[in-house]
């Protein structure tokens, strides 16, 4: 089963994050990278399926794929070191400010040629939040989306899931390939082990350009992105209100700070 | 006059709180036409047409039952096609989402989500997004096809207005599949507001101590007509469902008023509820991050704090 698991590097969402005045994108540059926190489940879900194909007796490979500006490596060696066996990189200057439509339409292009059985993705990055991904691929790819997945069974050529309702779940079925997109429910992502780090060392990454992947540099990048960011402000940072102590009328005062604004 | 098509989220018959929100934001643009798939689109007119909408495109394809998201996104090219609307608005709720999604491929047009405001503009509507869990106000545009945007539930305040929503009735022409839904599990419907939509969110944490102990936050919620959130520790360790956790890797809520008890406001918490108008904040420890962010605090014990001010809200009922 040929697996491939899409991780982007974000800034890390404790530090403060800005966008650039010049073009209104994220200023990727100036602050740490770390892997996207649900990426780790997506992985963590790829090396579980592999590891499961590989007890029945069927092979099974663990791709990462990543699309991001060269620091983006540090978080493809933390993937490699959960126990992927290889990854791709996707990196070109040419790709900087894509927008949603552009980066599943390169990302589309890459899969083309790596093949996949299932491709796995986290539901939402912690940088755009848009949570569109994994719908964007299965179209592209023309393959059944099994989004929002808290439970992922293969059985022969079929995914049997457990897709999050407004009110509950439902249980979906498709048949493979397709794109499988997961949320923090599904599992408890693995450490990497010290052999796990110190093999993801000698563990192949591929860097592929646009002109590699057959990719149309109109179509992506700031030129090809269908939104643009007309201009950003700073908001002031929420200022601190009053703070109490209980001295034994806390809750008093709670009740009393709601009927001064209106709540009760 | 432009239309303006609206993809209706709804349970049964009843379209939800954030469907008035969409057909509200769309007069501001032209004629609302709201999308109704699957059934109750009779009863559901009626509630569509108190908050202006012109008219319904209704489908009862087998296929929205019975496959997820994909074919909603068909019906939607499809119109958009036919119609020509100036803009597409749907729910940014997760499936909402995903079907905006798959619409921005299929038509090859921008898509924006978690807007917050959507105004007129030169060459198309301007949308308003708050970044970086609210620290930076974006404002934003489509700039090829037909602008899709994804609409921050409890952004714009429905107001009714008159109007026809005459039915008619529509049906996918290409055949749509992929995942297939085979059952539907509900877990017990709550009569409380939905999270997303209430204008009073009460949110349990840590503090809490447990799922008995979290009894406390729901009488609270009730106490206030509010819906009940719960922090990532509570719905890790199987105190409350998932639905209800609040925070980066759950719902995001942006509520009149929310009331984080025994939460102590690590970041992943915070970047589902900072944008929130009004915080209060009850935690034993003082140095909590949730009190850098409250509009009123009370260090104390939730259990001591939280049946007092019970108490209060009772006597000024």
């Amino acid at each position: 089963m040929n697996i491939v698991v899409l991780v982007k590097q974000v800034p890390d969402t404790a530090v403060e994050r800005k966008l650039k005045d010049a073009d209104g994108t994220l200023d990727r540059a100036s602050v740490d990278g770390l892997i996207n926190e649900i990426d780790e489940y997506a992985i963590e879900e790829g090396l579980k399926i592999a590891e499961a194909q590989r007890e029945a007796g069927a092979e099974a490979e663990v791709t990462i794929l990543t699309m991001g500006p060269e620091k983006a490596t540090e978080s493809i060696r933390k993937a490699l070191s959960m126990g992927a066996d290889k990854a791709v990189h996707l990196v070109d200057d040419g790709l900087a400010g894509s927008d949603a439509l552009s980066t599943s339409y390169a990302l589309a292009q890459v899969l083309g040629q790596t093949g996949f059985d299932l491709v796995i993705c986290g539901s939402e990055s912690t940088d755009a939040r848009m949570g569109v991904m994994a719908a964007m691929l299965a179209e592209r790819l023309g393959v059944p989306q099994v989004s929002l997945v808290i439970k992922a069974e293969i059985d022969g050529s079929v995914i049997r899931a457990r897709r999050v309702s407004d009110d509950g779940y439902l249980e979906v079925e498709a048949s493979i390939p397709a794109v499988l997109g997961v949320v923090e429910k599904i599992n408890e992502p693995r450490y990497p082990s010290f052999k796990g780090i110190m093999a993801a060392k000698k563990k192949p990454v591929q860097t592929m350009s646009l002109a590699d992947a057959g990719i149309d540099p109109a179509l992506v990048g700031l030129g090809g992105a269908a939104t643009e960011v007309v201009d950003h402000t700073q908001r002031p940072p929420r200022q601190a209100g009053t703070v109490v102590k209980d001295d034994g009328d806390g809750g008093v005062k709670v009740a009393e700070f709601l009927a001064a604004q209106k709540f009760i | 006059m432009a239309e303006i098509l609206v993809l209706a989220e709804h349970t049964g018959d009843e379209p939800k709180k954030v469907t008035f929100e969409l057909i509200t934001l769309a007069r501001r643009f032209g004629e609302p036409s709201v999308v109704w798939t699957g059934p109750g689109a009779e009863q559901g007119q009626a509630r569509c047409a108190e908050y202006g909408a012109a008219r319904m495109y209704v489908a009862g394809d087998a296929a929205f039952d019975d496959y997820v998201v994909a074919p909603a996104a068909e019906l939607l090219a499809q119109l958009v096609r036919e119609k020509s609307p100036a803009l597409v608005l749907v729910a940014g709720t997760a499936p909402g989402k995903e079907v905006a999604g798959r619409l921005a491929v299929k038509i090859d047009s921008g898509v924006l989500t978690d807007v917050v405001d959507l105004q007129p503009g030169e060459g198309g509507p301007v949308a308003e997004q708050l970044n970086f869990g609210g620290s930076i106000i974006v404002h934003s545009q489509v700039t090829r096809g037909t602008p899709i945007v994804a609409m921050r539930p409890n952004s714009v305040a429905p107001e009714p207005e008159a109007g026809a929503a005459e039915i008619s009735q529509v049906s996918l022409a290409a055949e749509t599949a992929g995942a297939g839904i085979t059952d539907r599990v509900v877990a017990e419907r709550s009569e409380r507001p939905d999270l997303t939509e209430a204008s009073i969110v009460v949110s349990g944490g840590r503090g809490t101590g447990g799922a008995e102990g979290f009894g406390i936050i729901e009488q609270l919620a009730d106490a206030l007509g509010a819906a009940v959130g719960a922090s990532r520790a509570v719905t890790d360790a199987g105190w409350y469902p998932h639905q209800f956790q609040v925070g980066q890797t759950g719902k995001t809520v942006s509520p009149q008023l929310y009331m984080a008890i025994g939460i102590s406001g690590a970041i992943q918490h915070r970047a589902g509820m900072q944008t929130s108008k009004t915080i209060i904040a009850v935690n034993k420890d003082p140095e909590a991050p949730i009190f850098e962010l409250a509009d009123f605090g009370v260090v104390g014990d939730l259990f001591k704090v939280v049946p007092q001010l019970l108490e209060e809200i009772g006597k000024r009922k």
